[in-house]
């Protein structure tokens, strides 16, 4: 079925474009602080549930609820960091992996204390519903929509790391923290400004994926794999490697589960492990 | 400690007393317990059978045959055969349960079942489905469904009525694939012809794809499974958003992709679905009214039972008669004698414990998602009584 | 710019020879300390002391061997596995499939799936112990993962999700059954985790064991100075691969049930957790990780079935802040400042 290679591909872009969004954070501070965050799917949470709740309870609409989870998902980064966070910096990865599980368990238990352990699913505004139907190929919407935020953002966060004077002071923070502190670079107001930029988009990620992945408490544990996937793969430390990897990802998930059905899980994780092997610092490499 | 003479007058109450005792041995309560998820990704399976459950103590009192009922709750926390069979292990050994029930997946269930048999502990199943559970042990019995026993009437009723080439999607696990061979079976049986399938991996984010495939493929309609809950909603979406419906392709299936736990959170984008399944909670009787109050009063107003709740009900409702039969005199042997051919009035409809199997026979019913009074249900048009699991 | 993405820098206790590591695992030192004699006779006592919680402390036992296995590559290589179970799961399923189909003598099944484990770490090792930190920890997350699917799709094999049952497991040594009460399996659990420690002990504090831990601080000097580092990684990886094989067996033979999660996510994750709680590069902290987990997990969900998810994380997070080192890292560095020797 050739004719159906652009809807593949269509729907391919359109899933990574999601994983990347909520995975970008994560690259960037595991890349400055070697900090390994497995809770970063509970800042994706939170953003879900301030989108889902916000429209529910009070009636926010939709597009509404988008720069409002942005901001919750800051928030909550900007207060976890400065307070369970930035002390557990110098220790090992073990470490920070133990602290992020723990935080993510409590995180899942509270959601599910508050708001129940079902499913949450959002009603979108009508015009985000629906396919834009081309001749030869049918669109949806709320895809498109979706690949139109993430091309937004990504042009943005690339005009900050390139254009802006916080932008170069990441940038010098991820490729050499020691040096940069050096020369006088607040490295750790740096990342922690990072963080709390991180934790937004991942909020944002969160609100906009609800209608593609769903919304429930268990929902960070679920992702995790993905989001892991997209930073090692990628190349933690930048923005072209995830965007990379979450492309390709998302195409050949897509394109696996299309045309192979029977492969199943396989074509995601063969992929990964073999890109892995392939390219050990992640896709970014081909960048340099 | 000084003896002191009991003074006479108070021998008679003595005496009274020293005959009551006996007598209170009969009075040691029933104890159950309920083994299934009440955390993690299934944590709504544990929920309604213990609403179920509550349903029924809230409508009958907590005594059976004179003894209390003491309900025990483990948690499974999901798929986890050991812990399952430790906490079972607990139960009967030191805890002494008359009954185990519960268990909402099957693997967990399977595990236990042969401590049932080794413990000689009466097994009440209050949600697992797969057909071979109640062979694997003397000692249970089912009162919930099975997949095949709902799946079935569906591929009869389809090629009943004018659907002739459908494509089969469902998830890639063991339930999975008996729903779609028991559909495929039948409806091959029946003059239909299955037009393409699919496989979808079980930690499923996105059914886009597996949709995208099955329009392309042209069929009248579209035969789903997956677990109840979650999946079901994300398919539904995907089977939205893809305009399928506009394409007038159908969506058939068992009952739990419409699960009454979840439907009405799916919206609009349901109407239309036509499910087979033993219980809606839209299903007209005095015994089902009666559940649903019961139900609402024992867990807050707001939830609505779904097929897990009425297993629940029903199971208790099952123990109760047995031990109301027996006396109180909770004999394994003899409970699971009284198990068989009990039949019972229950929310879903007339339902019996088949002898031969120990498994349930029961109506299953043909439903349409409709609004009725401003909410979603699954209104039922047409049922196939008296359905024993084909899987014996 | 940064070659690669550095490999965050080893947990600062390792290097010093003043640190609780290095301190409990001098290599001249064979001897057992009273404090080790008194944690195998508190656990052989359990067999006595708690009757009712037998089958409890059999998983404990069995979650500890499992640990131990993991802590070899970890704490004493320093390879990240997040695919433990896949060893694990491939050891169950054979002594599973053994019982299954007939051969249930539990002593041979358990060898069996030694070598089965043994036989998936030597196969998976040339892609797992490639590369930094974080490639190894996806890499075998993808294998694990793989292997799931792989048995789910074996479902005419495996029994899939509904897991692997009729299972006829014999009396050991011909004279003792499993019973109900678990004390045959906590005796069988015990006596191998026993075994296999003693095993362990002996190879850490070798010459072997010792590179290791070089190889772990510094992989670069090591090879400089002439040492075969794939080779010892592999052959650790192989032989923490064979003692993660007799776990799994020991769970099938002791629960005559093998589900598909044995080779989950969830249990290599869970794993981990139990091993860093515990404290990495004691062998004791897999052990001691393990118990805390699990009594903690058995306690708090036994009295909250819903939220004790909430309370594990918290104590985990508590772990962090004021047990650095874990469990065993804590206590061995107190005696270390109290002077004990």
């Amino acid at each position: 079925m050739p004719g159906s290679l652009p809807g593949v591909l269509f729907d391919g872009v359109a899933y990574g474009s999601l994983l990347f969004l909520m995975s970008v954070g994560l690259s960037v501070t595991m890349g400055m602080m070697n900090f390994i965050n497995l809770a970063h799917g509970a800042f994706a949470m939170a953003g879900g549930y301030v989108c889902a709740l916000g429209m529910e309870r009070l009636g926010i609409p939709f597009l509404a609820t988008l720069p409002l989870s942005f901001l919750c998902g800051a928030a909550l980064g900007a207060v976890l960091e400065r307070t369970l966070y930035r002390p557990l910096y110098r220790r090992g990865p073990l470490d920070q992996v133990l602290f992020s599980l723990g935080l993510t368990l409590m995180a899942v238990a509270a959601t599910t204390w508050f708001f129940g352990p079902g499913q949450r699913p959002v009603r979108l505004p009508s015009f985000l519903l629906g396919q834009l139907h081309l001749p030869g190929l049918d669109l949806g919407v709320y895809r498109l929509f979706l690949i139109a935020v993430v091309a937004a953002i990504t042009v943005a966060l690339v005009a900050l790391l390139r254009g802006t004077r916080f932008g170069a002071r990441i940038r010098a923070s991820v490729d050499d923290a020691r040096t940069s502190a050096g020369l006088g670079i607040d490295v750790h107001r740096v990342f922690a400004l990072t963080f709390i930029l991180g934790s937004g988009l991942a909020a944002l990620g969160g609100a906009l994926s609800i209608d593609v992945l769903g919304l429930d408490p268990t929902f960070p544990l679920k992702y995790l794999v993905y989001f892991l996937l997209v930073v090692v793969v990628g190349g933690a430390g930048t923005i072209a490697g995830p965007l990379a990897a979450s492309m390709v990802l998302g195409v050949f998930d897509v394109a696996g589960k299309y045309y192979v059905p029977e492969a199943g899980a396989f074509v995601i994780y063969g992929l990964m492990v073999a890109l892995l092997l392939l390219f050990p610092g992640g896709l970014r490499r081909l960048a340099r | 400690m000084t003896i002191r003479r009991i003074p006479a007058r108070y021998l008679p109450i003595a005496a009274a007393l020293l005959c009551a005792a006996p007598a209170s041995a009969a009075e040691a309560p029933i104890k159950i317990g309920v083994i299934a998820e009440f955390s993690g990704p299934f944590a709504a399976y544990g929920k309604q059978i213990h609403g179920g459950i509550k349903a029924y103590l809230q409508q009958h009192g907590d005594s059976c045959a004179g003894r209390k009922v003491e309900i025990l709750l483990k948690d499974t926390t999901g798929p986890a055969p050991e812990v399952a069979k430790r906490l079972a292990q607990d139960l009967v050994t030191q805890d002494k349960v008359d009954f185990l029930a519960g268990f909402g997946l099957t693997p967990n269930a399977l595990a236990v079942a042969p401590l049932a048999t080794q413990a000689k502990t009466p097994m009440v199943i209050m949600n697992a489905a797969s057909s071979v559970i109640t062979t694997k042990s003397p000692y249970v019995v089912r009162v919930s469904m099975t997949l095949p026993q709902v799946t079935v009437p569906m591929a009869q009723w389809a090629a009943r009525n004018g659907i002739q080439k459908v494509y089969t999607i469902v998830s890639d696990y063991a339930p999975g694939l008996d729903a779609e061979a028991a559909f495929t079976k039948t409806f091959t049986a029946q003059g239909g012809q299955v037009v393409g399938s699919a496989r979808v991996p079980l930690k499923n984010p996105d059914f886009a794809p597996f949709v995208q495939r099955a329009k392309d493929a042209g069929p009248q309609a579209v035969f789903i499974f997956v677990p109840a809950g979650e999946q079901g909603i994300a398919f539904v979406k995907a089977f939205t958003e893809r305009g399928l419906r506009e394409a007038g392709i159908k969506l058939i299936g068992p009952g739990d992709v419409v699960d009454d736990d979840v439907l009405e959170a799916m919206g609009d984008a349901t109407l239309g679905i036509i499910t087979t399944h033993h219980y809606s909670a839209a299903h007209e009787s005095t015994a089902n009214a009666e559940f649903k109050k019961a139900y609402e009063a024992a867990n807050g107003g707001s939830s609505r039972p779904n097929f897990m709740a009425v297993a629940g009900h029903d199971g208790m409702a099952a123990i109760c008669q047995v031990a109301g039969k027996l006396k109180g005199k909770l004999d394994p042997d003899k409970v699971m004698a009284a198990f068989k051919g009990l039949a019972l009035q229950s929310p879903r409809g007339q339902i019996h414990i088949a002898p031969e199997t120990r498994d349930i026979v029961q109506t299953v019913y043909v439903r349409r998602v409709e609004r009725v009074k401003g909410a979603l249900y699954n209104v039922e048009f047409d049922k196939f009584p008296d359905v024993k699991d084909p899987g014996k | 710019m940064r070659a690669q993405v550095s490999e965050p820098p080893p947990a600062a206790t390792a290097r010093t020879s003043g640190s609780p590591i290095a301190f409990a695992n001098r290599l001249s030192d064979l001897r057992w300390r009273p404090a080790e004699l008194a944690f195998w006779a508190a656990a052989a006592a359990v067999f006595f002391v708690l009757p009712g919680q037998l089958v409890l402390a059999s998983q404990i036992a069995i979650t500890g061997l499992f640990a131990l296995s993991l802590d070899l590559i970890l704490g004493y290589a320093g390879v990240v596995s997040l695919g433990h179970a896949a060893m694990f799961g491939g050891g169950a399923y054979t002594a599973g499939l053994l019982a299954n189909h007939g051969w249930d003598e539990p002593i041979s099944g358990l060898i069996a799936a030694a070598a089965a484990g043994a036989l998936i770490a030597f196969g998976t090792s040339f892609l797992a112990l490639r590369g930094g930190d974080l490639t190894r920890l996806m890499v075998t997350l993808g294998l694990g993962l793989m292997m799931y699917e792989l048995a789910n799709q074996a479902a005419p094999v495996t029994g899939g999700v509904d897991g692997l049952s009729d299972m006829t497991v014999g009396k050991l040594f011909g004279v003792f059954t499993f019973d109900l009460g678990g004390r045959t399996a906590y005796a069988y659990s015990l006596v191998v985790t026993f075994g296999v420690f003693c095993l362990c002990r002996r190879v850490v504090r070798s010459p072997f064991g010792l590179s290791l831990r070089g190889i772990r601080d510094q992989p670069v000097r090591m090879s400089a100075i002439g040492t075969p580092v794939r080779r010892r990684l592999t052959a650790v990886y192989t032989l923490a691969g064979a003692i993660a094989g007799m776990a799994g067996a020991l769970l099938a033979q002791t629960t005559q049930f093998v589900g598909l999660e044995v080779l989950g996510f969830s249990r290599s994750a869970d794993l981990l957790i139990m091993l860093v709680l515990g404290g990495t590069g004691f062998l004791y902290g897999g052990l001691a990780g393990a118990a805390v987990f699990m009594v903690a997990q058995h306690l708090l969900s036994g009295m909250n079935p819903v939220y004790w998810q909430f309370w594990l994380g918290l104590l985990l997070v508590l772990a962090v802040f004021f047990a650095p080192g874990g469990i065993t890292g804590a206590i061995v560095a107190r005696w270390q400042k109290g002077g004990r020797r």
